[in-house]
C-alpha cells in the first residue's frame, strides 16, 4: 500500500508542469504597455514611444540572430532606408497619411532586405556566418556614407519632416496617441513573430540554429528559410524606421549605419536573444540606463565604455541575457505547431465527422 | 532493379587518394553492407552518396537519376535518408520535435507556417516513438537521452521519412550487445519498404541482417557478393588477416 502511494505520488510529481515564466513576463509587460502614459509626463511618454519603436526594431534583429542564426550587423540599413523613404514622401510629395506610411515602411524594408538576401544568402553555396556579418555591415556602412554625401536627401545633416503624421486631416503629434499607435504596432509585430517562431516553420528555424548542415540532409532548403526570415525581419525594421522618422521628425545618416546596427545587436544580446521578449527587455534596460545617465555629466561621456563593459559581462557570464536569469533553457526552447490537446481535439472532430457521414 | 549505381567513382584530397575507381550496385529492397576498415574511404564514399562531397570522376545514379552533382537537400527530397556516424540529432529539441522536423521536410513552406500538417503527422510520429521505444521520452530533450537512445532516435528520424534508400553509418557504434540485437530487430521490418546501405565494423551484426556485402580497402573494392560469397572470399580473408 505504501509502495502504491509512493509510486502514485511520484507519477503525479512527474506530471506537474514547471511554472512558465514567459507568459507572466508577457502579462506584466502588456500591463505596463497599456498604463504607462497614464502615469508619466508627456515628455516621458515621448521617450517611451521611442523605446516602443526601438523594441519593434530589436525584434527584427532577434528574428534574424536569435531564431534563424543570421548574424546581421546591418539591420539599421532597412530601418534607415524606410525612414528616408517616408521622409521623402513627406517632404517631396507632402504625403504623411498613417495608412500609407506604414505599408511604405514595410515594403521598403522588405525590398532592401530581399536584395541583400539575394546577394548574401541565396547563392549556390551556403555562406559562412562571417560573410553575412561583414556583408550586412558593409552594406549599412556604404548606405550611411552614400546618404551622408547626397545633398538631395539632406547630406550629413539628414532630413527634417515638418508635417505631423495624419489620419485624414487629424494630426498625430508625438504624445499619447502616437504612443498607443506604436504600442498597437509593437503588439501586432510581437504576436505575428511569436506565431511564426512557434509554428512548424519555427521548428525548422530552431533546427537551423542548432545544426544547419543536418537540416540539408533532411531535405530542407536552409538558405530559403533564412531568406524568408531575413526579409520578414527587414520588413519589420522598415516599419520601425518609418515610425521613428515621423516620431522624431528627423532622419539622418546615423539611423542607417553602423552605430544603430550595433545598438540593435546590444539590445538583443543584453535582453536575451531567441525569446522575442529578450530584445524588448534589452531596449527598456539599455535606453533607461542611457536616459538616466544623460543627466549626470560626470558619467555621460563614459556611457559607451560603460555599455561595452555591461555587455561584455552579460555575454561572457550570461549568454542567455537578462531574461536567462528567470527563464529556463527548456522554456526558452518551448514547443512548435499545434499543441497535443489541439491535435487530440482535431482527431476527435475528424472521427465524429466520419461517423456522421 | 538497381536503386543505386556508383560507377567508377574516384576522389582525391590533394595527394591522398580516398577512393580509386570504385563501383558498387545496390538492388532495391535489399540490405547491402559495406565493410570498410577505418581510414579506407568509408566516410568519403558515404559523403559522395549523400552529397557532402562530389566525385572527381565517375557517376552516382540513384533511382535512375544521375545525382553526381546534386545538392544534399535535393537528394534527400528524392528519397535518400542518412544516419551519421557521429550522432546528429538536434539536442535542444524534444524527441518528438526531432521526429516532426524529420517527417515534415516534404511539406510546403506555407503549410509549415500555418502549422496545418502536425495533426496529420502526429499518429505517424507516435507510432515511430513506440517502435523505437521512445514513447515515454517524447517530451525529453534529445540531448538528455542516453547514447543508445540517441542512436535509435536518429535511425527513427531517417526511417520515418519513408526513404527509398537509407544509409546507416555505424548504427550500433557505442551500443551494448543487447542494444545491438534490439537494433537489428528494429531494422528488419523496414526491409519491405526501403533499401538499406549499412556500414559497420561489427561483422556478426552486419552478416546477420544483410543480403549482400561489399568490402573496401585503401579506397578500392576488394570484393562484393552475397554474405556467403564474402565469407569464402580469399581476397577478403587476405585483407582481414593481414590488416586486422
Amino acid at each position: 500500500m505504501k509502495q502504491f502511494i509512493n509510486s502514485e505520488l511520484l507519477s503525479k510529481g512527474k506530471r506537474r508542469r514547471p511554472l512558465r515564466i514567459i507568459p507572466i513576463v508577457e502579462i506584466v509587460l502588456l500591463v505596463l504597455l497599456l498604463v504607462t502614459p497614464l502615469f508619466v509626463s508627456d515628455f516621458l511618454t515621448i521617450i517611451a514611444t521611442r523605446m516602443l519603436i526601438l523594441c519593434i526594431f530589436a525584434i527584427s534583429f532577434d528574428l534574424c540572430w536569435g531564431f534563424a542564426g543570421i548574424l546581421t550587423f546591418g539591420q539599421a540599413l532597412f530601418f534607415g532606408m524606410a525612414g528616408y523613404a517616408v521622409a521623402l514622401f513627406a517632404n517631396k510629395l507632402g504625403f504623411v497619411q498613417l495608412w500609407g506610411i506604414i505599408p511604405i515602411g514595410i515594403i521598403v524594408g522588405f525590398i532592401v532586405s530581399f536584395l541583400i538576401a539575394w546577394f548574401l544568402l541565396l547563392g549556390k553555396r551556403a555562406p559562412e556566418i562571417i560573410f553575412i556579418a561583414l556583408g550586412t555591415l558593409t552594406a549599412a556602412y556604404a548606405a550611411e556614407r552614400l546618404v551622408a554625401g547626397w545633398y538631395w536627401v539632406g547630406g550629413g545633416n539628414g532630413m527634417s519632416i515638418y508635417d505631423f503624421l495624419k489620419v485624414g486631416q487629424y494630426e498625430i503629434e508625438p504624445g499619447v496617441l502616437f504612443y498607443y499607435i506604436s504600442a498597437t504596432l509593437l503588439l501586432m509585430v510581437y504576436l505575428v513573430s511569436r506565431y511564426l517562431v512557434r509554428s512548424q516553420f519555427g521548428l525548422v528555424l530552431a533546427g537551423i540554429r542548432q545544426n544547419e548542415n543536418r537540416l540539408s540532409y533532411l531535405g530542407y532548403k536552409v538558405q530559403t528559410y533564412k531568406a524568408i526570415v531575413f526579409c520578414f525581419a527587414g520588413a519589420i525594421a522598415g516599419l520601425a524606421g518609418a515610425l521613428y522618422s515621423h516620431h522624431e521628425g528627423f532622419i539622418g545618416p546615423g539611423s542607417m549605419g553602423i552605430v544603430l546596427s550595433t545598438y540593435v545587436v546590444l539590445y538583443g544580446l543584453f535582453g536575451g536573444a531567441g525569446t522575442l521578449l529578450g530584445p524588448i527587455i534589452g531596449v527598456i534596460a539599455i535606453e533607461s540606463i542611457k536616459f538616466n545617465l544623460s543627466d549626470i555629466d560626470a558619467i555621460k561621456g563614459y556611457w559607451p565604455v560603460l555599455l561595452g563593459v555591461i555587455l561584455l559581462v552579460v555575454v561572457v557570464y550570461k549568454p542567455s541575457g537578462l531574461l536567462g536569469f528567470v527563464v529556463s533553457q527548456r522554456e526558452r526552447i518551448g514547443s512548435f505547431g499545434s499543441t497535443k490537446e489541439d491535435i487530440s481535439k482535431e482527431a476527435e472532430m475528424n472521427k465524429n465527422e466520419k461517423g456522421a457521414s | 532493379m538497381k536503386i543505386l549505381e556508383i560507377n567508377n567513382v574516384s576522389k582525391n584530397f590533394g595527394v591522398l587518394c580516398a577512393l580509386d575507381n570504385v563501383s558498387v550496385s545496390v538492388n532495391a529492397n535489399t540490405f547491402h553492407g559495406l565493410i570498410v576498415p577505418n581510414g579506407s574511404g568509408k566516410s568519403t564514399l558515404l559523403s559522395i552518396i549523400a552529397g557532402a562531397h562530389y566525385a572527381d570522376n565517375g557517376s552516382v545514379v540513384f533511382d535512375k537519376n544521375n545525382i553526381t552533382k546534386t545538392l544534399p537537400e535535393i537528394r534527400a527530397r528524392e528519397g535518400l535518408s542518412l544516419k551519421f556516424q557521429i550522432t546528429a540529432i538536434l539536442p535542444e529539441l524534444s524527441t518528438y520535435d526531432n521526429l516532426l522536423l524529420s517527417i515534415q521536410s516534404s511539406q510546403p513552406i506555407w503549410k509549415l507556417i500555418s502549422s496545418k500538417s502536425k495533426g496529420l503527422l502526429h499518429d505517424k510520429i507516435m507510432d515511430s516513438l513506440e517502435t523505437f521505444k521512445l514513447a515515454d521520452r517524447a517530451d525529453t530533450l534529445a540531448g538528455e537521452l542516453s547514447h543508445g537512445l540517441q542512436q535509435w532516435l536518429e535511425i527513427a528520424m531517417a526511417v520515418i521519412r519513408e526513404p527509398k534508400l537509407l544509409l546507416l553509418d555505424e548504427p550500433t557504434g557505442g551500443m551494448s550487445p543487447e542494444e545491438r540485437r534490439a537494433t537489428g530487430e528494429l531494422l528488419m521490418p523496414i526491409k519491405k519498404k526501403c533499401t538499406l546501405i549499412i556500414v559497420e565494423h561489427d561483422l556478426d551484426f552486419i552478416k546477420d541482417i544483410c543480403d549482400n556485402l561489399t568490402v573496401l580497402d585503401q579506397g578500392k573494392i576488394v570484393d562484393t557478393g552475397t554474405v556467403e560469397q564474402i565469407k569464402l572470399s580469399k581476397k577478403v580473408q587476405e585483407v582481414y588477416t593481414t590488416r586486422v
